[in-house]
């Protein structure tokens, strides 16, 4: 747990006093992901360096695990705070397990044990100690040292990390799969992360929770969820940006959303399959399945109410299936993609557990501004109009 | 690519040919006016003196690395910042003072002798020790620095594992540079009284001996050679792989 109470830095310039965070206070529970968002200058890399004090704080304490850190020597605190920069800053005269050992090695650690974790890490970053462990950083390409970076700043199991813009300098392809591999990683360390990030989008990936920074001042911390769904002002809601509804679809995966499953089996009459459409209310179509559940094709409600026979006669083949573990937005990409307004979901065996529709997910999403009364405005429920247009489009 | 590389190589080809051709002739002269038999006749003196001049160099050289390195690391410190822009600009000067104007500078205050040749040497050789100590050191990238500084390396160790290994590459350029010096210059500690070769090539000079000044100017060139190239064999292996040019 990281607890930052009432932090100010003040830097003298020669213009006079600047304020570059102000009273800033909040709290990052243990195990999750913090990101600190806002424009460049806003006070977010500076609070990020008052807790390891690269930058020394003008007022304020900071509690790591509910102990307070005035009282300890730099030294010993930053050994317990992983630290993670955008220029990685591995040094160069150094192989990348002597890098990664280097904190390791500076608590006292024997040879022998250093060692052991140098290359347990590198497996980690899934890269292979045998071809790396003697190479030099310059010899990596760019992600591969920053995934040294992170091995480093895991190196010594510290309790808590603190990131700079740690993927800020990777391709963009690159930087999805090191996050990817980041979040994986994180689901099993569990480690009370800081983070700081000017790209919202992937902070919404990221973070458990966004703090949101402008001039020195925390302008709203909530989950990603609700700082997209209610931005507290109209900074918040211009630096999200308009399309902040689309980017909820990548919080929500569709095992949140999905339906019972209705689907009907090769030998079923289509008469069955009408009233089983009939019981449910709004469906055009239900899902074929085979003997092991797995969805096959589906028929359509016209054809049970214009033909006679079995359902595995009058089947069309399905254009598209979600697993439940993908998001939303992936979800909606396949909609458009298709021009379909519902498809089965499966589990990772392929079996139907549920269909997810168009109608399910603009529910969904809208519950949270039903709620609080906003669904009287347009604007503030874009979500529903957008997929509208884009289906109609 | 390869095409490149084969050009080199025919062209160092011909170069070693033309080399070897040139030294055959060069032999050939020297024997047939005996000018071996000449240098010979030197011998002596030649062993004497090149002690004396290698004891010179050694003791300048070795005294100027060990003031300049730790001088050029604190003037490179965060708080001799101010003090440091002052000093490096004295040292830029200093460095434009002629070696032969040093020497005689020091003789007018330690007299004739060994001591004020070496004193002489010492301060010519620390300049451009001291310069590259110092921005070897400034021009380590700040993200090693903070890097290293959010790892919890102490001040100190900072210096050691990080800023020093990353400037050692410059701070032999500099201590190449100022042994070049420092040999060119220790001939004239002779004419302060200080020995070394100079005794043979200054004698001969005078005296109009152009095979005395060659028994002196030919070790002295050696000297120089095999002085650049053991600083260059000794930076080879003690600059780290990692930050090492002309180590793949």
């Amino acid at each position: 747990m990281i607890k930052i109470d009432n932090l100010t830095k003040i830097f003298d310039t020669p213009n006079g006093p600047v304020t570059a965070a102000n009273n800033i206070q909040m709290e990052v529970p243990e195990g999750e992901i913090c990101v600190l968002l806002g424009p460049s200058g806003c006070g977010k890399t500076t609070t990020l360096k008052m807790i390891n004090r690269i930058v020394p704080p003008t007022s304020g304490k900071v509690y790591i695990n509910g102990e307070d850190t005035t009282g300890l020597d730099t030294v010993s605190l930053r050994r317990n705070i992983g630290y993670v920069i955008q220029q990685i800053g591995l040094f160069p005269n150094m192989t990348i397990e002597e890098n990664i050992a280097i904190v390791p090695k500076l608590l006292g650690w024997e040879a022998s044990r250093y060692k052991k974790r140098a290359a347990e890490l590198l497996d980690m970053v899934a890269l292979d100690p045998s071809v790396f462990l003697k190479r030099y950083p310059k010899e990596l390409s760019g992600g591969q040292q920053q995934r040294i970076g992170v091995a480093r700043a895991l190196a010594a199991d510290p309790p808590v990390m603190l990131m700079d813009e740690p993927f800020g300098a990777i391709d963009p392809i690159n930087r999805e799969v090191i996050q990817d591999e980041f979040l994986k990683m994180q689901k099993v360390l569990n480690k009370t992360i800081m983070f700081v990030s000017h790209d919202i989008d992937e902070a919404v990936k990221m973070s458990n929770r966004i703090a949101i920074f402008k001039d020195g001042e925390l302008i709203q911390y909530d989950t990603p969820d609700d700082i997209l769904a209610h931005p507290k002002d109209d900074f918040v809601k211009n630096f999200v940006g308009d399309d902040r509804a689309l980017k909820r679809l990548r919080l929500v995966n569709v095992e949140q959303v999905m339906e019972p499953p209705i689907y009907v089996s090769q030998a079923d009459s289509l008469s069955d399959a009408f009233n089983k459409m009939e019981a449910c209310g709004y469906y055009h179509a239900i899902t074929l399945v085979n003997k092991a559940k797995q969805p096959i094709g589906f028929v359509s409600k016209e054809a049970t109410q214009t033909r006679q026979g079995q359902c595995g006669e009058h089947y069309l083949g399905l254009k598209s299936i979600i697993s439940i573990d993908d998001d939303l937005r992936k979800v909606a990409s396949k909609m458009f993609t298709h021009d379909i307004t519902w498809m089965p979901c499966v589990d990772k065996e392929g079996r139907m557990v549920g269909q997810i529709t168009q109608r399910g997910i603009t529910h969904y999403l809208g519950a949270t501004y039903r709620r609080d009364g906003y669904q009287a405005s347009a604007e503030q429920a874009p979500l529903g109009d957008d997929l509208a247009t884009a289906i109609k489009a | 690519m390869k095409q490149a590389a084969m050009k080199q190589l025919s062209f160092k080809r011909y170069g070693y040919f033309f080399g070897i051709l040139i030294a055959f002739w060069l032999g050939s002269v020297f024997e047939a006016n005996a000018i071996f038999e000449e240098l010979w006749e030197y011998q002596e003196d030649v062993v004497y003196l090149i002690g004396q001049h290698i004891e010179m160099v050694l003791i300048s050289g070795v005294i100027a690395i060990a003031l300049a390195i730790p001088i050029g690391i604190i003037l490179s410190r965060p708080r001799f910042a101010k003090v440091a822009e002052s000093a490096m600009q004295l040292l830029n000067i200093g460095t434009t003072i002629p070696t032969l104007a040093i020497l005689a500078l020091a003789m007018s205050f330690l007299g004739i002798g060994t001591l004020p040749a070496i004193f002489g040497l010492c301060i010519a050789s620390l300049l451009p020790i001291v310069r590259n100590t110092y921005i070897g050191l400034n021009e380590v990238p700040a993200h090693l620095k903070e890097a290293a500084a959010g790892i919890g390396m102490t001040a100190g160790q900072m210096l050691i594992k990080v800023e020093i290994p990353n400037a050692l590459f410059v701070i032999f350029a500099g201590i190449r540079t100022a042994l070049a010096i420092n040999v060119g210059t220790a001939p004239l500690a002779f004419l302060i009284g200080g020995g070394g070769l100079g005794e043979l090539i200054f004698t001969g000079i005078d005296l109009d001996e152009p095979f005395m000044m060659l028994a002196g100017a030919i070790p002295v060139a050696m000297l120089a050679v095999l002085v650049d190239v053991l600083v260059a064999a000794i930076a080879f292996l003690l600059v780290p792989r990692g930050v090492n040019p002309l180590r793949r």
